[in-house]
């Protein structure tokens, strides 16, 4: 099902952890929808100096968050951002087709962890984005506060309020 | 590195003795069994010798077991058959909300065609409420189908409780019995049913091969146009190797009944007690009690259920998981919706099941592989992060 690379990513992740003192800090996804990462980042002299993830989520997501933190570190911080989910997908020497949405979440949580970092340095808080989830029955995209499925009209499990 | 199977609900490998009485049907026995000559005949015998040993299996008259290619079709004709013959008298089905696929979306064809489907609940074990059964009967009920055993979550369905009810109320009742025929007693007659599906690859027979039980007097179509195979029901050549295997895989399960129930039960007990004792925040999923002999499934809190299953193979050691990463739809299992399992639990569920040729040793192989990996998957969840701040 997955490539070589994928699966050595997978079973060897680079860079996983927290940066408890991170100068960036983005999350993506969240464990209803089935993958969740979070990226940590540090920068110094404008380049990124470290970069730690954690993640839950299948093979493909653990793989396409590892690719990612070896991507961005020692880049500087404009040419971190410019990296996309498909270059990290190329990089993995493909992913299944059915996980190209799902899971390619990767180069989305560390271009926050960008904009945090960014967001900081200039002083102004980080505008918040409006998060999207998908209907687990229906796979319909729903405002993350909706509390019923506008697809198929199916309650929303909404594990992600509780983390506040 | 030897390889564990615990995917058993998935199919189960195929005994040598049945391997062996089906290769001469491949060989000097290729007849047709329509054919008039010597081969046909010798073809067709065998067909019905397999049919006289599926009967006995699940305590029918020969003339009630109609063989089919595989599981779906046999619920596929279950329902459209019954509906289709019985759309005069009324157009509703009843069916539990954690069938099979092929009940599902064979209720959903039926739904698209104008006929009303009723999908009851079940509770947080997964049974289905027979009192809700009598509750949804109306005169235009023609049909309910619930299934025997859940291959997801191990539960067994009252189904001679429920039947009870369809037989007062005078409706005919279906119930899938893939997963449990070959695994626990399964008797048409104690169950009260009027068709029941099974299937030969879930007892050690080959794939290919499945059957459809018909209550003599009970009218229905079938889904295929063609020749009179199987009195009708199912035109097409039959596949006789397979079907030749099924019936000896029969005889087997008939036979050896007892023995598969306390063996696999031996190596479920020891799973079940065990493993939330070596892995903190995992749930046991299902009926405590009345569940498949063999049969573990749990959800571990925190973690996916896909990246489990790679290092599990990793180590050897072959199982399942009702997360969405693992169906092609991502979708997470309806089954463990039905239950009340939240999806973000449900996307760490683990499936357990064993088989003949497991043993003690490969419960061990579970409980020395299994706490590391989840271990190792945690400490990169930022699931588990929170969860454990909160703490």
């Amino acid at each position: 099902m997955y490539s070589e690379k994928v699966m050595e990513h997978f079973k060897n992740p680079r860079n996983v952890g927290v940066i408890e003192d991170a100068d960036g800090v983005g999350e993506v996804g969240n464990p209803v929808c089935g993958d969740m990462m979070t990226f940590y980042i540090k920068v110094k002299d404008n380049v990124i100096d470290d970069v730690k993830f954690q993640t839950f989520g299948c093979g493909a997501a653990i793989a396409v968050s590892s690719m990612v933190s070896e991507m961005a570190k020692g880049k500087a911080v404009e040419e971190a951002a410019k990296i996309t989910n498909q270059m990290v997908a190329e990089a993995l020497e493909g992913l299944p087709k059915q996980k190209m949405h799902c899971s390619n979440l990767g180069a989305d949580a560390l271009r926050k962890a960008i904009q945090d970092y960014q967001a900081k340095k200039s002083g102004v808080a980080a505008k918040r984005e409006v998060k999207k989830c998908y209907c687990p029955v229906c796979d319909m995209e729903n405002p993350m506060e909706a509390e019923f499925c506008t697809g198929c009209g199916k309650e929303l499990p909404h594990e992600h309020e509780k983390e506040g | 590195m030897s390889v564990v199977y615990l995917d058993h609900v998935a199919g189960t490998p195929l005994l040598p003795k049945v391997y062996e009485a089906m290769v001469p049907y491949f060989k000097e026995l290729s007849g047709n069994p329509s054919s008039i000559h010597d081969a046909g005949e010798k073809a067709r015998e065998a067909i019905e010798e397999a049919r006289g040993k599926v009967s006995k299996l699940i305590g029918s008259q020969d003339e009630e077991v109609f063989f089919m290619s595989c599981g779906t079709e046999a619920n596929n004709l279950a329902l459209k058959g019954i509906a289709a013959a019985h759309q005069s008298r009324g157009r509703e089905i009843i069916i539990s909300s954690i069938e099979h696929f092929s009940i599902m979306h064979a209720a959903n064809a039926l739904e698209r065609a104008g006929f009303h489907i009723n999908r009851l609940p079940v509770d947080q074990y997964g049974l289905v409420d027979p009192e809700a059964v009598e509750k949804a009967i109306t005169s235009q009920t023609i049909l309910v189908s619930i299934m025997h055993a859940n291959p997801e979550v191990g539960t067994i369905e009252p189904i001679a409780e429920i039947s009870k009810i369809t037989r007062a109320r005078n409706v005919l009742f279906h119930t899938d019995a893939v997963d449990s025929v070959g695994t626990i007693p399964v008797n048409i007659n104690e169950l009260g049913v009027d068709l029941l599906s099974l299937s030969a690859s879930q007892f050690y027979g080959p794939k290919g091969a499945a059957a459809l039980y018909v209550r003599k007097g009970v009218r229905i179509l079938p889904l295929l146009d063609g020749g009179i195979q199987e009195r009708g029901l199912r035109a097409g050549t039959e596949n006789v190797p397979a079907i030749v295997g099924m019936g000896v895989a029969a005889d087997l399960a008939r036979e050896e009944l007892p023995q598969r129930m306390s063996h696999l039960k031996r190596l479920q007990e020891r799973l079940t007690e065990e493993l939330p004792k070596r892995i903190p925040y995992l749930r046991l999923l299902g009926h405590p009690t009345q569940r498949l002999p063999g049969h573990v499934s749990v959800a571990v809190e925190f973690i996916e259920g896909e990246a489990m299953l790679l290092f599990m193979d990793m180590e050897g050691i072959q199982i399942s998981s009702g997360s969405a990463c693992i169906s092609r739809s991502l979708k997470v299992s309806h089954v463990m919706l039905a239950m009340g399992v939240d999806a973000a639990t449900a996307q760490g569920s683990l499936l357990f099941s064993f088989g003949m040729q497991n043993n003690r040793g490969d419960v061990d192989r579970v409980l020395e592989a299994l706490p590391p990996v989840v271990e190792r998957l945690r400490n990169m969840s930022p699931v588990y992060r929170k969860a454990m701040a909160k703490k």
